[in-house]
């Protein structure tokens, strides 16, 4: 091993030490930032400087935005047009967006981890900045005053005297070729129209009324549909299958066959699908089982091979005073998007292109030029969005799929869409994962030690290697599996937010990172980063009680960062903790984390009413307080924090995905059970505590740890018992009200 | 040959029988509002009216719709021109990724057709077939209040003439 990382987090005196792991690769989740920044430039500027590779502005002084993010859902392409506008000061109607195109815009890596809006939007924001800046400059030439007398405004740059020139007649081919800057001309907050707005999203409209808005909707002239037969179980071998027989029916184009991978063209969609079953129906397999035992996933998780590394050592152990110690377990969780998922792949002249909604194009291309032996540049990768994702769902598998079926019927558009058990039972799932907390409370209220251990598969499995598609696994001359990435501190992965915020004088905290999969595994929203969350919160919570403190004050000791604490103390005023009082049957759970301590702070208040008879858990009313840095858009910030919070309680109170010792059974909604409305909150609040002179920080995963963390302790309340294995159903708490 | 009325227009349709009602509207018809989901009538993704009660597309053979009005989300306005359902999702920024949303306003127009005072727990009661991944319900809740309120004053005075 050697020491690959020191660095002294400022203020409290904690080393961290991070250990390179062996033949993992080093990696981010967005895949991109990793070693010094290269021309000192901000935001993804720094990777592709060039101006007009964001901006560009037509004779008609139409501007065009480019980004290398992708709109998943989470409001991006509203919150980069309103940054662009505000730094173009050009109204927003006259901007048009072009999001993630291997074609056209920059490689920003993959829209992950909560980085656009530092990533792109920061790019976006300097670029805006500087070009309005030569527009100025060249309007000071062509009028011959000095650019100070000028200002941009409403698409123009106005000048003594009534002089007005359009940026369409200022522009010229070359002006906007300049690279970037490292210093802008930014606007000062006080001075914005636009930014920090709660500006309507531009994409809503087309989806509440039946417009084309997503790749499901793609329909370009001469559209076949397809359909795959995935394998019944991880591992199988398609021995045999009709497929003649399949071909000869009526409205079918292809059965496509390498190996055991395994798809049919069709003219029509339903046509693809009945397809599909008569081939599934004819397919013979040799399975194998190759899972471990459901019911003590746990112990099977720490039983693997695992590589170890301490990513905090601070103070001493053994700290003396009350021991609170918990193991909280999380089973594999699925990304259970609404849309199965959805390719559409035309070759033309020996290269293809595919329409996905995948997190990373790029990425995506690589992968792809690889499984079907092109160079990179015959592949074409185009974002189209698809239904919301929450991390690596079956898109980039789908794109694969696409584009096999699609090398079969050159000429032809191909759109493959999976069924709800395919992509039930392949996505790539959040892990399962096991983490540990033993602590000690001393009489007077302070956390004297502190052990923090915690047992994950990779949480990053994204294409690049071909071999992390399904299809490349499955055709005859299968590429190997890709390896497994072990996500770096301080991001983290199975580690995210394992190390505590709190200021404890002694701590430690162990990752074992577990190179084998048991089940297919990827990036799910805030990945280890819920459970860890969950661990430490609940833990917190046992230890307050243990000191006699109330939990939030309690938390406010142990908090260093009056960011936090800020956060902390608005959640609660704002639900009014102190004179809280419990309904009967009711509990109260509080909880905080600031997202991979280093994106938005978030704390949530949850109150319940519990049923003691069924165990069923209702949610009464939550509040959350949240500080996201400068906020581009307050309603924005407010969607993704609400969603976060629902998304949380589905998590932990029913989901699990469930398996036998060959193959996933949970493969439709009946056997992967989600939040429904009767289980949704009563009441949802979430405030802003707001930081404008600060920079933007990433939302979107910012309240899952702290929300589920808030629920589990609120049941603890009501109940009067720790629950560690997730999910939290009804059938567990009866069960430990029963004991 | 099965014909139904579409948003109002008899339309002719060429399909099978027995194909179901979600895939005849997407492919033979271009509409894109009724969204496949889960083809198993779980996720409600799919719904669309038929005389006034909501189904599931997905699992609905097309010729049960012979002669009926079926109504999708398109045949309650355009995004120039939004019903005042679609308009009170706009103004409650009531989506997320938004895929699911289509088949929560049908199931919500039927509701608040049939019953214009439809309280927040029969509106909470009435969208349980419905799964939201991004959790954007507490939107879509707010989204058909909104609605309801806005339609009321003008279905009580036509009721009223």
């Amino acid at each position: 091993m050697t020491l690959s990382r020191r660095a002294v987090l400022a203020g409290t005196g904690a080393l961290i030490l991070a250990f390179s792991l062996g033949s993992a690769r080093a990696q981010t989740e967005t895949g991109k930032g990793e070693g010094p920044r290269k021309r000192g430039l901000p935001g993804s500027l720094d990777d592709t400087p060039r101006l007009d590779a964001w901006i560009r502005v037509g004779p008609d002084g139409a501007v065009t935005v480019l980004t290398g993010k992708a709109e998943l859902g989470q409001g991006l392409k509203t919150a980069l047009l309103q940054i662009a506008a505000e730094e173009l000061k050009a109204p927003l109607a006259r901007l048009s967006l072009v999001t993630a195109d291997t074609g056209r815009t920059a490689d920003e890596g993959y829209t992950a981890a909560s980085h656009s809006v530092q990533d792109s939007g920061t790019a976006i924001r300097h670029a805006a900045a500087q070009v309005r800046t030569l527009l100025i400059g060249e309007a000071a030439r062509r009028l011959g005053v000095p650019a100070e007398q000028l200002r941009a405004e409403d698409g123009a740059v106005l000048g003594p005297g009534g002089a007005r020139i359009g940026y369409g007649d200022l522009v010229t081919d070359a002006l906007l070729t300049a690279e970037a800057q490292p210093a802008s001309s930014l606007t000062p907050a006080a001075e914005y129209a636009v930014l920090g707005r709660p500006v309507p999203r531009i994409d809503i409209p087309a989806k509440v009324t039946g417009g084309a808005a997503y790749i499901q909707d793609l329909r370009p002239p001469g559209l076949l549909h397809a359909r795959v037969v995935r394998p019944p179980s991880y591992g199988a071998i398609l021995i045999e299958v009709d497929a003649a027989a399949v071909e000869r029916l009526p409205g079918v184009v292809k059965v496509v066959r390498d190996g055991t991978f395994l798809g049919v063209v069709a003219e029509g969609e339903w046509t693809a699908i009945q397809a599909m079953r008569r081939l599934a129906t004819s397919a013979r397999w040799r399975e194998t089982a190759s899972l471990p035992d459901a019911a003590a996933l746990p112990d099977a998780l720490r039983a693997l091979p695992s590589r170890d590394s301490t990513i905090l050592e601070r103070g001493a152990a053994g700290g003396a005073g009350t021991v609170i110690e918990g193991t909280f377990t999380r089973p594999y969780l699925a990304h259970g998007s609404i849309g199965p998922s959805c390719a559409i792949a035309e070759w033309q002249d020996g290269g293809v292109t595919v329409w996905s909604h995948s997190q990373g194009v790029f990425p995506l291309r690589r992968a792809l030029a690889g499984l079907l032996r092109l160079p990179d540049d015959k592949v074409r990768c185009i974002h189209a969005e698809g239904a919301g994702c929450y991390g690596q769902n079956g898109a980039d598998d789908a794109a694969a799929d696409a584009a096999l079926l699609a090398r079969a019927v050159p000429g032809r558009p191909v759109r493959v869409q999976w069924m709800r058990e395919q992509e039930h039972a392949w996505e790539p799932f959040g892990p399962g994962m096991v983490a540990s907390v033993r602590a000690a409370v001393t009489p007077d209220g302070r956390v004297a030690d502190w052990t923090h251990e915690v047992w994950s598969p990779s949480h990053m499995m994204r294409p690049g290697p071909p071999g992390a598609l399904l299809a490349a696994r499955e055709i005859a001359e299968p590429f190997p599996p890709a390896p497994p990435v072990a996500l770096a501190q301080p991001e983290g992965g199975g580690d995210r937010n394992a190390i505590p915020l709190y200021a404890f004088p002694n701590a430690r905290v162990v990752h074992h990172f577990l190179p084998e999969m048991p089940l297919r595994g990827s990036s799910m929203r805030s990945l280890g980063g819920y459970l860890n969350v969950m661990a430490i919160e609940s833990t917190m919570d046992d230890l307050a009680r243990a000191a006699g403190l109330d939990p939030v004050t309690f938390r406010l000791r142990h908090l260093t960062d009056a960011r936090a604490g800020a956060v902390v103390e608005a959640a609660a005023r704002r639900f009014g903790w102190d004179g809280r009082s419990a309904r009967a049957g009711g509990g109260f759970g509080f909880a905080f984390a600031r997202y991979k301590n280093l994106e938005a702070y978030c704390a949530v208040v949850v109150e319940i009413t519990l049923d003691r008879e069924t165990g069923r858990v209702a949610i009464e009313r939550v509040v959350a307080a949240v500080d996201t840095g400068e906020v581009v858009n307050p309603d924005g910030v407010a969607n993704q924090i609400e969603g976060g919070i629902l998304q949380a309680a589905s998590w932990t109170l029913f989901e699990r995905v469930a398996f036998d010792r060959t193959r996933v059974t949970s493969v439709d909604w009946s056997a992967y059970p989600i939040l429904r409305f009767s289980a949704v909150p009563r009441s949802v609040e979430v405030h802003i505590v707001a930081q404008p002179d600060q920079p933007f920080l990433g939302v979107a995963e910012a309240a899952q740890g702290p929300a589920g963390a808030a629920l589990a302790n609120a049941i603890r309340d009501a109940t009067g018992h720790r629950l560690c294995d997730l999910p939290l159903t009804a059938g567990r708490i009866k069960a430990a009200l029963g004991a | 040959m099965t014909s139904m009325i579409l948003n109002g227009e008899r339309r002719a349709v060429r399909a099978a029988p027995d194909t179901p009602l979600l895939y005849v509207l997407r492919e033979e018809f271009g509409l894109n509002a009724a969204k496949f989901g889960c083809g198993l009538g779980q996720c409600g993704a799919c719904t669309v009216v038929i005389d006034g009660a909501a189904v599931f597309s997905c699992v609905t053979p097309v010729m049960l719709a012979e002669n009926r009005q079926v109504t999708t989300l398109e045949g309650l306005g355009t995004a120039e021109a939004p019903g005042p359902l679609q308009r009170a999702f706009i103004d409650a920024q009531a989506a997320q990724c938004g895929y699911c949303i289509p088949g929560m306003m049908m199931r919500a127009h039927a509701l608040l057709t049939r019953a214009p005072d439809a309280s927040d727990a029969a509106i909470r009661a009435e969208l349980e077939p419905h799964l939201c991944r991004c959790g954007t319900q507490m939107r879509i809740l707010r989204a058909i209040r909104r609605a309801a309120d806005a339609m009321r004053p003008r279905s009580t005075a036509e009721a009223g003439r």
